[in-house]
């Protein structure tokens, strides 16, 4: 969107369109109020999630980070040592990478490699056709080495579905993907090397109970092409970036918003995952998740809000910015980086 | 009959307690009961509405038990194959009548 000018490529367009919407939709923090839960405050850091930049060799129809191959915003080798510095002075026991394609920031092996180096557990976002690149040959057994857990994408278990939102050819790569993987002993419960996939809904609806899907997912992929995984995540689409660019497109915005709200449930905003991660931008500035991120709504002010100024005290306890987007968090199971909430 | 069913009229369906607040209270009891999981998941029971809403031509229906399948994470080629059966099913009553018309037929004649 921000190579064609469009005008949801800007975060104020995008807020403006999700502030003013519909007078008929309750507002998020009103919601919250309604279960006693305002403000959402954070309950401690438990991952500090590194967005390091909008570079991608993918251009999702739905990506909320509006990535793609003409991005260059990436992550420097002075912020991503900052963001090691504020592993090394905490025990956040968790760091999550990712992108765009994070694989492809000249700093994710450092980040990689130091976390690991401190004992944390470090996640991969990837989008899977990214280790069939040819420059990435070696990164499928450097994640092995390194024992990362990967969470990949793969939005439904046929070619047409993942196609359509994900791009031409996706699907086929990501079983190939999916196969190296499994030679390394990714989704082997035995190897504790760990494969979870990423659900999400392709089209303006709500994703399925993530049991079910998953056996799905289990049942189908070892049927039709042999290859396994640990768990699958269900997440809801939220309504920003390009999938706000296809529901305003396609007519289904203000149905998509309805049903958002209307599934609304209270103990799915107790365990959203804002309450226990920060989210650190490209650039080194802190928010309270990867949505606020791309909608440049920086944590609180009163809170450190760049990684160099990290002090978790504040932070784990922070009031966090909500706005109506939020909805698509708390619908039914709830939505994470980590599948549902409940 | 252009019009005469709107989308927005879907979200009115409880009107229908207004006067007979008792047996909508039973119907939606009975119904939320139906489709919850039990010997059969959520997702084949949708696929099952959504057949049935194709035999009985309910547009309410079809648009509530398509966006239903896909949400419960079924595919267009399972809802095809749905509709499919409940079409067959259709047809097949029609055509399975042809053994009352043979009868008939075989009855008044010499």
């Amino acid at each position: 969107m921000l190579e064609q000018r469009h005008p949801l490529a800007s975060a104020t367009e995008q807020l403006r369109i999700l502030e003013n919407g519909s007078s008929r939709l309750q507002r998020f923090s009103d919601a919250l109020r309604s279960s006693k839960q305002y403000p959402l405050r954070a309950t401690g850091v438990e991952v500090l999630q590194v967005n390091v930049g909008k570079l991608c060799n993918q251009t999702c129809r739905h990506c909320h980070v509006d990535a793609g191959p003409d991005r260059r915003e990436v992550m420097t080798q002075e912020t991503a040592e900052l963001c090691i510095a504020a592993l090394e002075k905490t025990a956040i026991p968790t760091l999550d990478i990712t992108g765009g394609a994070p694989e492809l920031a000249p700093v994710f092996r450092y980040l990689v490699e130091q976390a690991r180096a401190r004992g944390r557990h470090v996640i991969d976002r990837c989008n899977l056709t990214i280790l069939l690149v040819p420059s990435q040959s070696d990164l499928a057994g450097f994640l092995a080495a390194n024992r990362m857990e990967v969470i990949a994408s793969l939005p439904y278990f046929l070619a047409d579905r993942t196609d359509a939102q994900r791009g031409e050819g996706v699907f086929d790569k990501s079983i190939e993907a999916i196969r190296l993987l499994n030679s390394l002993g990714y989704g082997d419960p035995e190897t504790g090397l760990k494969l979870n996939l990423v659900y999400n809904p392709v089209g303006a609806f709500l994703p399925p109970a993530q049991h079910a899907v998953e056996a799905d997912f289990r049942r189908e992929l070892d049927r039709r092409y042999g290859v396994r995984f640990n768990s699958l995540y269900t997440i809801t689409n939220l309504p920003i970036s390009r999938f706000l660019e296809f529901l305003l497109d396609s007519g289904n915005y203000e149905a998509y918003m309805e049903k958002l709200v209307e599934a609304y449930n209270p103990t799915a905003a107790e365990g959203v995952m804002c309450r226990t991660m920060v989210s650190v931008g490209w650039d080194g500035t802190l928010y309270d998740c990867d949505f606020n991120q791309m909608l440049e709504l920086p944590v609180q002010p009163g809170n450190p809000r760049h990684i160099r100024d990290f002090t978790l005290e504040p932070l784990a306890a922070r009031e966090i910015i909500t706005g109506q987007h939020c909805y698509g968090c708390t619908a039914g199971a709830g939505s994470s980086c980590g599948g549902t909430t409940i | 009959m252009a019009g005469y069913y709107h989308t927005e009229d879907l979200p009115h369906f409880s009107d229908m307690g207004k006067n007979a607040p008792e047996l909508w209270n039973k119907f939606s009891e009975w119904y939320n009961a139906v489709f919850a999981e039990g010997a059969l998941t959520e997702r084949e029971k949708c696929l099952i509405a959504l057949g049935v809403a194709h035999a009985v031509q309910c547009p309410y229906c079809i648009d509530a038990y398509t966006q239903a399948s896909l949400e419960k994470g079924s595919n267009m080629d399972q809802m095809t194959e749905a509709v499919h059966v409940a079409s067959a099913i259709r047809g097949g009553a029609s055509l399975v009548h042809g053994v009352q018309m043979r009868n008939v037929a075989k009855k008044v004649s010499m």
